[in-house]
């Protein structure tokens, strides 16, 4: 899918010709360089490899600065690999701008999300605990409850929801109605929250479904 | 921050409201839209917070209807308000008046503004 790559700038609100106050978040995204391009018969599929935001060439391996000056640009960043389906053809240092997307198109987000640390199940997946909070119960508020059967099967099964790291892993948000693009200063406005704090890394793509 | 800004002015539609804090009496010319008629409904009470920035600034007006304190939130930039009267200024030492809410008759009054 066609794809740019982008950072999260922060949320806002803007009021629809109805007057709906519809919540939105800022992305910053491009304008990203064309790095490589595979080809179905030299690499088996078609795609198109970004590349964003720039870095110095003294934290860049070698191969990778060989690999970004066969394409004629200086070191990138981040490098993302986008399948298909960009519109038109593109040659290694071609840039991509917002203006591949536009206004009431749908688009999927991906980010990494805020990282929570050690967090119980209420938080990380939605449990409701155990019983009252009144009532002689004293301690089984936040609890998973039962992790299963007895004897049989005399074990936890694997993949049993349990206490542990939360966030801080990448999540993909689909169906994001594009509101507004203003190419000037390479900016999207999506309806809705994005993963991820300020200034976080995001890939923006066409919706995949 | 810069780049939210260049966003909500994107968007802006150029209304002109007063000026107005914590403590001054408004009314609001809200519109009510009822199946297709629209109409102006007037809200006025006194600012007790205004808070946010740039376009999602709002406003709560409280006042007393009956012997019930209602109060409301407005967003400053919605389409909805028609225009904003401020009545009296307020002489208030705070930003957000809550105390408000637990005075109630004489005790509730807010001293005008002398300029």
């Amino acid at each position: 899918m066609a794809g740019i790559i982008g950072k999260k700038i922060g949320m806002t609100s803007v009021f629809s010709v109805e007057g709906k106050n519809i919540p939105c978040t800022v992305i910053e995204a491009g304008p990203c360089v064309v790095t490589q391009v595979k080809t179905k018969e030299t690499d088996g599929y078609d795609a198109l490899q970004l590349g964003y935001g720039e870095k110095k060439e003294k934290n860049t391996s070698k191969a990778e600065y060989g690999h970004l000056k066969k394409a004629g640009t200086t070191p990138k960043r981040h490098l993302v690999e986008f399948r298909n389906n960009f519109e038109g053809e593109y040659k290694p240092g071609d840039t991509i701008n917002v203006d591949i997307f536009h206004e009431n198109d749908y688009v999927d987000v991906i980010g990494v999300t805020k990282g929570k640390g050690f967090q119980g199940v209420v938080k990380r997946y939605n449990f409701r605990g155990v019983g009252d909070s009144t009532h002689g119960q004293h301690n089984r508020e936040r609890a998973p409850g039962s992790l299963g059967a007895s004897s049989y099967p005399s074990r936890v099964f694997k993949g049993m929801r349990m206490a542990g790291r939360h966030g801080g892993k990448a999540e993909t948000i689909e169906n994001l109605l594009v509101i507004k693009i203003i190419p000037e200063s390479n900016l999207i406005v999506v309806k809705g929250s994005v993963p991820g704090a300020k200034g976080s890394n995001l890939i923006i793509r066409k919706q995949w479904k | 921050m810069d780049l939210i800004k260049t966003v909500e002015n994107a968007f802006a539609v150029e209304t002109e409201l007063p000026a107005f804090g914590a403590g001054d009496t408004v009314t609001v010319h809200y519109k009510i839209r009822e199946g297709n008629k629209e109409r102006i409904q007037n809200y006025r009470g006194v600012v007790i917070q205004v808070r946010g920035t740039g376009k999602t600034k709002t406003f709560t007006v409280r006042k007393m209807s009956g012997n019930i304190g209602v109060e409301r939130i407005f967003p400053l930039h919605t389409p909805f308000i028609d225009r904003i009267d401020v009545n009296k200024h307020g002489r208030v030492r705070r930003k957000r008046i809550f105390y408000l809410r637990n005075l109630t008759g004489k005790k509730a009054r807010i001293k005008e503004k002398r300029f």
